[in-house]
């Protein structure tokens, strides 16, 4: 059987790797972007220089051939799912047995005036990076818009350089659609210590041509003009699914590739994965589409057991993610919402520095823990895990809480102040119990999965 | 730059420009006063050549010259002395006070230079010392304090951008590296005074390494990937590295020719032991300076990290007391010189006839030395390790591993990552271990029995070997010769015997690994890059495994640049066998399918 997967990221290698792992099937893994796979989550360390290209690919070159993956360097232009083939942009046809599209992403555009001139891109791909970088030499200032993730990487890149950024943000704050308020406040000072010059409640209203196709400035909403030659399309991302809707219309899309629990789209035998995949039913909680690197591997893991013959469906455990905004770390475990509900109330640490918090958030009526958010700290995925899958109390979680500290050795550790904060808006005398340790959380977890 | 740091860097590269030229202002006059030999029918010999040849009193400009030719004169005498021996030594005279040892010669040429420099740098050593160390500290704490002033966080922008950091291309490092290895193996053949024996051995252990390697594990066609840089090439960092090895052969081979530098170091020295100072104190002294300044750069660099703040200090502390300050001190109050942290069998003299008939002798310190080096090296080494894995030593105590942590941490992103290095490294490394221990018991079967014949060989030409190839060869000259090259922990890695005995009790039983934290890894490749040890760190990350390596040295910097709080550093006895058996990494459907391996 051949198996052919469109695009070489993060989920379709990890559909591949397993596919290989579990069976002997030939597998085609077919990219324009790049020849090998490569992290594109680390592209902004290219940039900078702490990394090369070549340590940004997790594999060594040679093993896509000890493993019998065939890498293929091409454009799909169309996908004939009648008669299974692909088409290959001006290199012929591609005949498969099952199909895997993991095509990714591609940058949001709202229709901006100037949004296609030369030296304006968003930040996604390898041929950006070298956008980006062709774009750098004598470069007097860049403007980024949209304050997302990939937005403040772009201005962290271009900081590394010492190339004035001026972030426009059409928020309030910066992403407080997703980070409550103290933590996206923190980052607003965070953004400004480090010399950026961020523009909140600012919004793209058009991009001005020097004349030669080129950017050469940007007129803000509230009428400003600001003068630089290169602007970053930060505001998100879509699913990149523009040549399956013009080459296949049976295969049923929305925003996204639908598919169903077993990551099959509306034809039979053709799977999408990865950022391009709308899930038809997302579990409760779960966004039907969900751009992030573990949603990818964990969706090219689930097809490739489907595909070599266990039918496993996808089921995205409990949410996480982290991230991190120039020099403060974040991470996040189960569910931390900018707007809560009215059930949901949370207990927020912060530290003098203004750079680190705790946030654990609980639901006021039954205590039960339904989150944890953490700037500047480090705390154990799988601990916090299981807290919030038994539904722990808030106060069984606080007096307990070095067990989630995952900081290095010497660090400070701050559950003790998180329980005094705790006694002190609610009056109790609670104290900690446990530390940071990692035998007392081997223990925490054996006990948990024995039970 | 901030203007700060440029004018430490130019105060600095000034030092060293004084340092470098200091070599060469100096004249050298030989003289009956700085003839400086002890055993008195030598001294009495060579005085009368040195007057037939000409030589006292001329007046040389250039130390080449002058060592040239009084080379020419040891040689004579030495002959000289052979053939008068042969026909009866004088009465009460023993044939080692008489005949004059290759040791005797190289010790009479260094020290005898020395006596018989004149010019600006004899007649003024701590000017000198101002002038060039002191300068170079200057300058280099004007580049390195204004790091404190940005917001404390990772900051590794640009080093791939510089040529000093940046690396070699793949080809030219091969050509650097098989350059040294054939260079100091020929100069081998001619140290071993032409024996071809133990040269030749080791040429044919280098080409077995390489096959095994290459084409019984398969690597000849696994073009690495993750090799120090594949397409550039910093010059700046290529000039650095061939400046430090020139140091090293000159220092462990030619002292005489920087007898300049020992000059400068004599003030000090007579501070702190009493005596002159030795090509060794200069190195000692640089040594720790080097440590001191890099080692506030290490903190400026990582001040939001209490594990960096505390390692550096420390190793720093081992440096600057134990290996540099105490010893110096024991020999002023006429002890024997010793380096409490010191392990055989990084430490490889420890067994030697002459160190144990030194500490035996040297009443209860002396013994007391003796019995710490040994608990030290067979039960204080593997329980330690049982605790807290290889990094209490490697990066928290040892000197090699200081001076790798703080001169070195700018380079540590240039070890080689690939699978091939990995296969290098363990035949090479463990290999060295086997000749340090059958080097080991070889002497101590001379020193307990008085037979240099130990089966064909001849222990004291093996014991010589070793210390020429790898106590200086690899441990120096390549070892930190290396650093721009192949990154600073290339003798660690790569060479260091204790390091490789520490690693197998790390990697069989003990508490120590590295953890991965879930799902969090997003494959970006910083912990790999920054290994100093080649691990491809990311490999487990990425797949949920903990890690556990024979060669991790703990140094913490893989966790410290993980942008998303992946890794971290932890000891646990609950599962000191089964460390790595399971996969953390979350997976679809647990339970319903088996987690491949």
């Amino acid at each position: 059987m051949h198996i052919a997967i469109i695009g070489n990221g993060i989920s379709g290698v990890t559909a591949a790797r397993f596919i290989r792992k579990l069976s002997d099937h030939q597998i085609t893994l077919i990219s324009s972007e790049t020849d090998h796979f490569f992290s594109r989550t680390a592209l902004m360390y290219v940039y900078m220089g702490h990394m090369r290209y070549e340590d940004i690919k997790p594999y060594e070159d040679w093993f896509w051939k000890k493993n019998r993956i065939d890498l293929k360097r091409a454009y799909v232009s169309k996908i004939d799912t009648a008669n299974k083939k692909l088409e290959l942009q001006g290199q012929g046809e591609l005949p498969y047995d099952k199909l895997i599209i993991a095509s990714g992403s591609t940058p949001n555009k709202f229709g901006w005036p100037g949004q296609d001139l030369k030296r304006v891109q968003g930040m996604y791909s390898y041929q950006d990076l070298e956008g980006m970088e062709a774009a750098s030499e004598g470069l007097k200032r860049a403007v980024i818009v949209g304050g997302g993730l990939i937005g403040i990487e772009m201005a962290e890149m271009f900081h590394s350089r010492h190339i004035p950024v001026t972030f426009l943000v059409r928020e309030d704050s910066y992403w407080d659609g997703v980070l409550p308020g103290e933590e996206s406040a923190m980052i607003n000072r965070h953004i400004v210590e480090n010399g950026l010059d961020l523009r909140l409640k600012t919004e793209l209203k058009e991009i001005i041509d020097d004349g030669t196709g080129t950017a050469s400035g940007v007129i803000t909403n509230k009428g400003e003009k600001i003068d630089c030659q290169f602007v970053g399309l930060t505001a998100g991302v879509r699913p990149n699914i523009g040549f399956i809707k013009e080459s296949a219309p049976s295969i049923e899309t929305q925003k996204g590739i639908l598919v169903d629990d077993y990551l099959e789209t509306s034809e039979k035998e053709v799977y999408a994965i990865g950022d391009c995949a709308q899930i038809r039913t997302p579990l409760e909680g779960r966004r039907p589409i969900e751009a992030v690197w573990y949603t990818g591997k964990m969706m090219g893991e689930s097809v490739a057991y489907t595909i070599c013959g266990k039918p496993t469906p996808y089921v995205p455990r409990l949410w996480f993610n982290s991230a991190k905004f120039i020099d403060i770390e974040y991470q996040v475990y189960g569910t931390v919402l900018a707007n809560p509900p009215e059930n949901h109330t949370s207990l927020y640490w912060e530290h003098e520095d203004g750079r680190k918090s705790i946030r654990l958030v609980y639901d006021k009526h039954t205590s039960e823990i339904v989150g944890f958010n953490l700037m500047g700290v480090r705390y154990r995925h799988e601990v916090c895990e299981k807290w919030l899958e038994e539904k722990a109390s808030i106060e069984t979680v606080i007096q307990n809480l070095g067990l989630a500290n995952f900081d290095p050795e010497f660090y400070k550790e701050y559950e003790a102040d998180v329980v005094a904060l705790y006694n002190k808006q609610t009056g109790k005398n609670l104290s900690l119990k446990k530390k940071r340790s990692l035998t007392d959380a081997l223990r925490f977890l054996r006990e948990k999965v024995s039970a | 730059m901030h203007l700060l740091q440029k004018i430490g860097l130019f105060l600095f590269v000034v030092a060293l420009a004084i340092f470098t030229l200091s070599l060469g202002l100096d004249s050298y006059q030989l003289s009956p006063e700085t003839l400086d030999i002890s055993k008195e029918y030598q001294r009495q010999e060579v005085m009368d050549i040195a007057q037939q040849k000409g030589l006292l009193d001329k007046k040389y400009s250039s130390n080449f010259s002058f060592i040239a030719d009084f080379k020419k004169v040891l040689k004579e005498a030495q002959a000289s002395l052979d053939q008068k021996a042969q026909s009866g030594l004088p009465e009460g005279v023993s044939e080692w006070d008489f005949r004059m040892g290759d040791g005797d010669v190289k010790s009479i040429l260094l020290q005898t230079t020395k006596a018989s420099s004149t010019g600006p740098v004899a007649n003024n050593p701590f000017l000198f010392w101002l002038l060039t160390i002191g300068l170079g500290i200057l300058g280099g704490l004007l580049y390195i304090l204004p790091k404190f002033i940005p917001l404390p966080g990772i900051k590794n922008n640009h080093i791939y951008h510089n040529s000093m950091t940046r690396g070699l291309k793949v080809n030219v490092r091969s050509v650097f590296l098989g350059l040294g290895i054939v260079g100091i193996i020929l100069y081998g053949v001619f140290y071993m005074n032409n024996n071809l024996l133990w040269p030749l051995i080791t040429l044919a252990l280098v080409g077995l390494i390489t096959w095994l390697v290459l084409y019984y594990e398969k690597q000849k066609t696994n073009n690495p990937t993750r090799s120090a840089s594949p397409d550039i090439t910093g010059w700046l960092g290529v000039i650095t590295g061939i400046y430090l090895i020139g140091f090293y052969v000159l220092l462990y081979w030619s002292p005489h020719y920087m007898t300049a530098w020992i000059l400068i170091s004599d003030p000090i020295s007579k501070v702190l032991s009493g005596n002159p100072a030795s090509q060794w104190f200069l190195y000692g002294m640089l040594y720790t300076i080097v440590m001191l300044v890099m080692g506030i750069r290490m903190i400026a660099k990582y001040r939001h990290n209490n594990y960096q703040i505390i390692r550096t200090i420390s190793v720093i502390f081992f440096q600057t007391a134990f290996a540099f300050l105490i010893p110096e001190i024991m020999v002023r109050m006429n002890q024997p010189y010793y380096d409490f942290k010191n392990i055989w069998p990084l430490n490889y003299s420890f067994f030697f006839d002459w160190n144990l008939n030194n500490l035996m002798n040297s009443g209860g310190l002396g013994l007391f030395m003796l019995v710490w080096g040994i608990v030290l090296a067979f039960i204080g080494v593997p329980v330690i390790t049982y605790f807290y894995g290889k990094r209490w030593y490697c990066s928290w105590v040892c000197g090699c591993g200081g001076l790798a942590e703080t001169l070195g941490d700018p380079y540590r992103q240039l070890s080689d990552k690939s699978v091939r290095a990995w296969k290098f490294e363990r035949w090479i490394i463990h290999g060295v271990l086997v000749f340090a221990v059958v080097m080991t018991v070889m002497t101590l079967y001379t020193y307990f029995t008085g037979s240099y014949q130990v089966l064909f060989f001849n222990s004291d030409t093996v014991r010589t070997w070793y210390g020429f190839i790898i106590g200086a060869g690899f441990a120096g000259v390549v070892g930190t010769g290396f650093y721009p090259l192949m990154g600073n922990r290339t003798w660690c890695r790569f060479g260091c015997p204790l390091a490789a005995y520490l690693g197998l009790v790390q990697r069989f039983k003990s508490r120590f690994r590295i953890t991965t934290n879930g799902g969090q890894c997003i494959s970006c490749g910083n912990c790999s890059t920054y290994c100093e040890m080649g691990i491809d760190v990311r490999h487990y990350a990425q797949r949920g495994q903990d890690i556990v390596r024979s060669s991790c040295v703990g140094c913490g910097v893989c966790a410290a640049v993980c942008p998303r709080g992946v890794l971290r550093l932890e000891n646990s006895a609950l599962d000191v066998n089964t460390r790595t058996s399971e996969l953390r990494a979350i997976h679809i459907g647990e339970g319903e399918v088996t987690l491949l391996q």
